[in-house]
């Protein structure tokens, strides 16, 4: 994927090079002084040592990436760095002054900007006001129209500054994020796992931006777990481990796999890409369905026709807030109204069916939301298995096989590697990346013969991950089918036979893998895909 | 400043203490309010705390008044866990005492002993009646069922009010405004001599029993958890929310028109002007006091009918007003609602310069 960037950037080379590379960094600039040097910071949560003597510093114009798996305690770093919270030990020099961070007012007036993984955003306010409320009282001017929609225009944001942020899709919501960052003009950014939902060009547009503000002077620290988009960015990478710092390295001097053992610890097997190969009968089958944009959203669906056959794995790619969400309810069996031979599933008409009765012919689908939609939060594991399996299963003349209950989730814990207290632990108490795994593993055992997957990675660590891709893999290898709803391009283009774009409620036509480029794939996202030859 | 934080993880400990520390704080608030109007604390605490407890007669009266609370409590309980916030359950409750009257009063001095089965049954039908109302009024129009359930609580009593003082009126009952004495067979059985209980009180602790079970053991019952505490969930697992919708709503309605008329063919013996002193808004209270749970509810029915006890026994002994027992529901109320937010959240008392510093990042 880096050659892709290289090749759509031509002037990268040049802006890195007027910026003086990462040797400068290395050792002219460490007689210098640091924009942020961390010394020795712990912080203690009850029942973990969240980070232990961490210690870290960023130069002027530096790209800094900070790696860890999930739960390595790069969130807590960042918090602390931000003055969300304090800590425990060690000491923060802001351009080799001691300081101390009360709140993260003291963090935005240093110049410290942050884009949180996790959206802190106003939803029944516009873009431009959201914006103006992470800006001090006297800068609010900042936050206008005009001085946004330059902001916007100029990294290619994409927003328009008075769209209500309740109606954006989680990707929107994430630029609304990196605007309110940039509009405080700051020193230094961070940057929390940013590109987790960023669609291939934004990302593309967000690393060349990024390049422009660190050859500006800022500095960024780039929280991540992804390898690729590090070697590619940053100049610098300190790796977490269970809270510790592992090794300060030069990414680009090192190989992807030696960094993935540096931060898991041990070696990890890249998951192998499977050949792309010619499709079975036809499993699942849309025909021209269309269906009106609900209240409050701006997409519909515009004639979406696709199919997916049996072996194959079709990747939906595509920033959110493209239809992608209404065709997972179409599909899912959650969206009412779809006309009933607008789908076809195992080869009968299905756009009346519900999802209990989708199931039963075979399909699962697994939604974005995994807390709140694909599990009840206050719920232990055992009644979340309850909730989508066939009922015959789940009652015994009338009454729940507890028991059996407790043993399938003992079993999908063990399976897929879920880390929980017990089987009966509320699904609200699992991380993000074991509740994943969890309902993963729960659509998986219920044998399925198509399964509908959104954002099947997000926010999960690297070996979770790669175990979930490979499930999906078996799935394929068994005769099923897998429809993958993914704003992931790597993670596409890693597992899907074939591809499709989604682009204003319409869907292109799907392309074999290994005929994808980049420049396809940017142009069928802005909905041009007409005279390409599928 | 006082700020509040959601805790990580509320304890399911506190949770279960919560309604035991405001029934506590009740008492004490009410030990309180005793010293001031004049009265012994503890003379005053006696008749809520021992009185409602001693001796056969007493229990029987616990039994009475428990059995009306239980049942609309319980049935509320199933309504709050389905995400459907019922309020009329008193409204349900007369209901089914007017439905069940109807039917009590076509009975004669030869008719069959079972013949209360036929009035408990028609109870149960007109409450759920009553409940079909505003169900169908949010299902179809998508009405806010609290305000309906409520309102139609005062539209049912004012129907009990013509028909006691209109046709149903005992043409020899001084123009007191109250049907004739409901025949033998039309009865509910006393449970013990010597008390008002009454066979009222086992058919509430059959309905806890089967609440419990369907809410626990049962599918039909875990789709309706699901629809209340995660609606996109049950969408996403194919649960319909009309199906926890009525079923919520007709089960509590059978439920109260039992208590309804369990009322009226048990201790009182014929139709009243005045069917229940609040035991169904009193039950909300009972409901959340017994964490919405059939056994808590259960329990917190007891709790509810010996304050109703000791306020009479206050209004009789002491020469309060009648207004003492909404006084101490209320604060138990009151107390309950700031319990259950300290479980969810902490206190954080914060430097006024630092609060116009708060985080919103």
């Amino acid at each position: 994927m880096n050659l892709f960037f290289a090749r759509r950037d031509g002037g990268e080379g040049c802006r890195r090079a007027f910026y003086n590379g990462p040797s400068f960094s290395h050792h002219a600039e460490a007689m210098a002084v640091h924009r942020l040097e961390l010394r020795g910071i712990t912080k203690q949560y009850p029942g973990v040592l969240a980070n232990d003597d961490v210690s870290l510093a960023v130069a002027p114009g530096e790209i800094h990436a900070v790696l860890g798996e999930n739960g390595a305690g790069k969130s807590t770093l960042v918090k602390i760095v931000y003055g969300v919270i304090a800590p425990d030990a060690g000491e923060i020099l802001w351009n080799g002054r001691p300081v101390r961070l009360r709140a993260p007012d003291d963090a935005r007036a240093l110049g410290i900007g942050m884009v949180f993984q996790h959206f802190q955003l106003f939803e029944t306010l516009t873009v431009a006001q959201n914006v103006s409320l992470g800006l001090p009282a006297g800068r609010a001017s900042r936050g206008d129209e005009a001085s946004l929609a330059s902001l916007i225009e100029r990294y290619r944001l994409d927003l328009r500054p008075d769209a209500y942020v309740g109606d954006l899709s989680i990707g929107e919501r994430q630029r609304v994020e990196l605007l309110r960052a940039l509009a405080t003009r700051p020193q230094l950014l961070i940057l929390d796992e940013p590109t987790s939902v960023l669609s291939f060009a934004a990302r593309a547009a967000l690393f060349s931006t990024l390049r422009q503000l660190a050859s500006e002077g800022c500095s960024i620290v780039y929280i991540s777990h992804k390898l690729a988009e590090i070697r590619d960015l940053c100049d610098r990478c300190t790796v977490l481990r269970a809270g510790r710092t592992v090794a300060t390295v030069d990414p680009r001097s090192m190989s992807q796999e030696a960094l993935a053992t540096l931060m898991l610890g041990s070696a990890v097997n890249e998951i192998r890409v499977p050949a792309s190969r010619a499709g079975g009968e036809p499993l699942l089958g849309v025909r021209g369905l269309s269906i009106c944009a609900p209240p409050g959203q701006r997409v519909g669906l515009r004639d979406v026709s696709f199919e997916l056959r049996a072996g194959e794995i079709l990747g939906v790619a595509g920033m959110s807030g493209n239809g992608q969400g209404l065709l997972f309810s179409a599909l899912s069996g959650e969206e009412t109204g779809v006309p009933h031979d607008a789908i076809h599933l195992m080869g009968r008409p299905a756009g009346n069916l519900g999802p209990v009765e989708r199931r039963a012919l075979g399909l699962r689908a697994i939604p974005e939301e995994r807390l709140g939609r694909g599990s009840v939060p206050d719920m232990g594991l055992d009644e979340n298995v309850l909730l989508t399996l066939p009922a015959a299963q789940a009652t015994r003349r009338g009454w729940l096989r507890r028991r059996h209950l407790v043993a399938a989730a003992a079993r999908i814990i063990d399976r897929y590697g879920v880390k929980a207290v017990s089987p009966r632990t509320p699904a609200r108490n699992l991380s993000g990346g074991n509740l994943q795994k969890f309902v993963v593993g729960r659509e998986l055992e219920g044998a399925p013969r198509v399964l509908v997957a959104a954002q099947p990675t997000w926010g999960v660590d690297v070996g979770a991950a790669m175990r979930i891709r490979e499930a999906l893999i078996g799935l394929r290898h068994a005769g099923g089918a897998a429809l993958i709803i993914s704003e992931d391009i790597d993670e596409l283009l890693a597992i899907c036979d074939r591809v499709a774009v989604m682009a204003g409620g319409s869907l292109s036509p799907a392309m074999a893998r290994d005929r994808l480029n980049a420049e396809i794939l940017s142009r069928w996202m802005e909905g041009r895909w007409d005279h390409d030859p599928a | 400043m006082i700020q509040l934080e959601p805790r990580v993880s509320a304890s399911r400990w506190a949770a279960w203490l919560s309604p035991l520390a405001a029934l506590a704080l009740t008492m004490a608030g009410g030990a309180a309010l005793f010293a001031l109007l004049g009265v012994d604390p503890w003379q005053g605490l006696r008749l809520f705390l021992v009185e409602p407890f001693n001796g056969l007669y007493a229990w029987g009266e616990l039994a009475v008044k428990s059995a009306p609370l239980a049942l609309c409590a319980v049935g509320l309980s199933i309504c709050f866990r389905a995400n459907v916030w019922n309020i009329g359950a008193e409204g349900q409750l007369v209901a089914g005492a007017v439905a069940g009257a109807g039917v009590a009063l076509l009975a004669g001095p030869e008719t069959w002993r079972g013949y209360v089965c036929l009035v408990m049954v028609a109870g149960m039908l007109g409450g759920m009646a009553w409940a079909a109302v505003t169900a169908w009024l949010k299902d179809r129009y998508g009405a806010n069922e609290m305000l309906v359930s409520l309102m139609l609580t005062y539209v049912i009593q004012l129907l009990l009010g013509y028909l006691v003082f209109g046709p149903w009126r005992d043409p020899y009952g001084f123009n007191f405004p109250q049907s004739r004495s409901f025949e033998e067979a039309a009865l509910l059985p006393a449970l013990w001599e010597g008390t008002r209980a009454h066979a009222g009180w086992l058919l509430a602790l059959l309905a806890v029993v089967g609440a419990w079970l369907f809410l626990s053991r049962f599918h039909a019952g875990f789709r309706l958890r699901v629809a209340g505490a995660a609606p996109a969930a049950a969408r996403y697992a194919g649960y319909s929310s009309r199906q926890a919708l009525w079923a919520s709503m007709l089960t509590c309605g059978a439920l109260a028109g039992l208590a309804g008329i369990g009322e009226v063919a048990g201790p009182m013996q014929r139709l009243t002007s005045s069917v229940s002193p609040g035991y169904g808004f009193a039950a909300v209270i009972a409901a959340f006091l017994g964490r919405l749970h059939p056994a808590g509810a259960f329990a917190a029915s007891i709790v509810m009918a010996a304050l109703y006890i000791g306020g009479e026994l206050a209004q009789s002994r002491l020469g309060m007003p009648a207004s003492i027992v909404g006084i101490f529901q209320g604060l138990a109320l009151a107390l309950l609602l700031l319990g259950d937010t300290l479980v969810r959240y902490r206190i954080r008392l914060r430097h006024p310069f630092g609060a116009a510093r708060g985080w919103h990042g």
